[in-house]
């Protein structure tokens, strides 16, 4: 089961649909199964319950998320992997420690590979749709994965499956949601190995 | 009427947070505070379906239309513009009207100035556009949001086509087609409203010619003339076809509001 996050200023949101039904809608055609809490709403039953969390961005002018950090505090204990979107990379590195800076990008942006990493293929250079008006600085224990002209664009932990981009990857690349979901490895799909 | 500042969660006061010791849940704190928002409004299906979604959530101040005089308009040329005004009476809503000579980037300031003229006139703090899956229109659109300090929503920002319009015929919508632009299209979808059968056919095509069920391609355009919250439907007396080469507009020559 995957725990996907909405971190929208309100349950239910104008937002929702932009930010959090795209995501919804990929895991969907995946056949992997999913919940949707709001970062509000999430206790111990989901966070036990979840093999893996995805948290969704919000609009560029929406975050109150970052004004409850902790909020997000068990994702440094969660340990299983994690997908942050935007403000949910934001969401993430906030939660280790890392802090962000001003750097707005709007509109697509070309994402160059600065680490090889399962989640992109093999990938080195594509085009990625940012909407975003802070970019994150790496936390420690992370490394930075990708970037653009402006900033870092993809981060990973070192040693734990907790990925962070800027950018939206439901946005045009969806292969990206894909890839962290199928991933073998990580068994979500039931696959093995 | 004067402005209305945005009230971002960082400016209100939130209740002390409630602990759940069972479950470990933390009692949200997010905004409770309905928002001010002015909906980018071309008359067609998207832009009052969003209007719809809008209201069920905020407060939608008014609609905002702009006008091009550029048939080539990437941004904003619709067929039968010149009836928003109608539109936005039965909707009982004010709308702010921009007219545009329709240059690519100059209409852009355009809109930019119609934004300006919701937020002194109506205190909008957000701005609704109905972008499915155009990256041209919401990027710009976002950008011009970001410079004036404006929340940007999309609604229907990357929806699953056939539940949406599944939902645009049950919530009640009355859409005809006014504009097609592309094969197959003939002159007799002129004028057609998107009922059930209309879906139908419209599905058959879409999977065949590889075009978008919802027109978001730009395969066809629509006129709403009732909405669920339309206090007086639009009764339709005169229209005009020109067609040619799978290119055909439906002219609404005169309109008037009806008793729904």
């Amino acid at each position: 089961m995957i725990l996907v996050i909405d971190l929208c200023y309100r349950d239910g949101s104008l937002s929702r649909a932009e930010f959090v039904a795209p995501v919804e809608r990929i895991l969907r055609e995946a056949g992997v199964p999913f919940t949707t809490r709001h970062h509000t709403a999430i206790g111990a039953p989901e966070r036990e319950g979840a093999d893996a969390v995805i948290l969704c961005g919000t609009a560029l002018r929406d975050t109150g998320y970052m004004e409850r950090p902790e909020l997000f505090r068990w994702l440094t204990a969660f340990e299983r992997p994690v997908l942050g979107i935007s403000s949910g990379m934001r969401a993430l590195a906030a939660a280790f420690g890392g802090g962000s800076e001003p750097c707005c990008e709007i509109g697509m942006t070309e994402i160059r590979m600065l680490a090889p990493d399962p989640l992109f293929g093999g990938r080195e250079v594509f085009s990625a749709y940012t909407v975003h008006e802070h970019a994150v600085q790496v936390p420690d224990g992370f490394v930075a994965l990708a970037a653009s002209e402006r900033c870092v664009q993809a981060i990973r932990h070192r040693s734990l499956p907790l990925y962070g981009l800027l950018f939206h990857p439901e946005v045009r690349n969806e292969w990206i949601i894909e890839r962290f979901i199928d991933n073998p490895h990580r068994g979500l799909t039931g696959r093995t190995g | 009427m004067g402005i209305v500042q945005a009230a971002p969660p960082a400016g209100q006061t939130p209740p002390p947070p409630v602990f759940g010791a069972a479950a470990g849940v933390i009692v949200p704190n997010t905004r409770s505070l309905t928002m001010k928002l002015g909906v980018l409004f071309s008359g067609g299906k998207d832009s009052l379906f969003v209007c719809w979604k809008a209201m069920q959530q905020e407060e939608v101040a008014c609609l905002i239309t702009i006008v091009s005089r550029n048939p080539e308009s990437y941004m904003f040329h619709t067929p039968n513009i010149h009836l928003a005004a109608l539109q936005a009476e039965a909707a009982g809503l004010p709308l702010v009207e921009v007219e545009t000579a329709g240059e690519k980037e100059e209409e852009l300031l355009d809109l930019k100035r119609a934004l300006i003229a919701a937020r002194e006139q109506y205190g909008i703090e957000g701005v609704v556009t109905g972008a499915i899956l155009s990256v041209y229109q919401a990027t710009r659109v976002q950008r011009i949001c970001h410079e004036l300090g404006l929340w940007c929503f999309n609604p229907l920002w990357l929806a699953d086509q056939e539940p949406y319009m599944e939902e645009l015929i049950d919530a009640g919508f009355r859409v005809i087609i006014v504009g097609v632009f592309s094969s197959p299209f003939d002159d007799s979808w002129l004028g057609r409203e998107i009922d059930r059968r209309t879906l139908d056919e419209l599905r058959t095509i879409a999977e065949k010619y590889h075009v978008t069920l919802t027109g978001e391609g730009g395969e066809f355009e629509t006129f709403v003339i009732d909405a669920p919250f339309f206090t007086h439907r639009i009764a339709i007396e005169e229209t005009s076809k020109v067609y040619r080469n799978h290119n055909g507009v439906l002219q609404i020559g005169r309109a008037r509001l009806a008793e729904k």
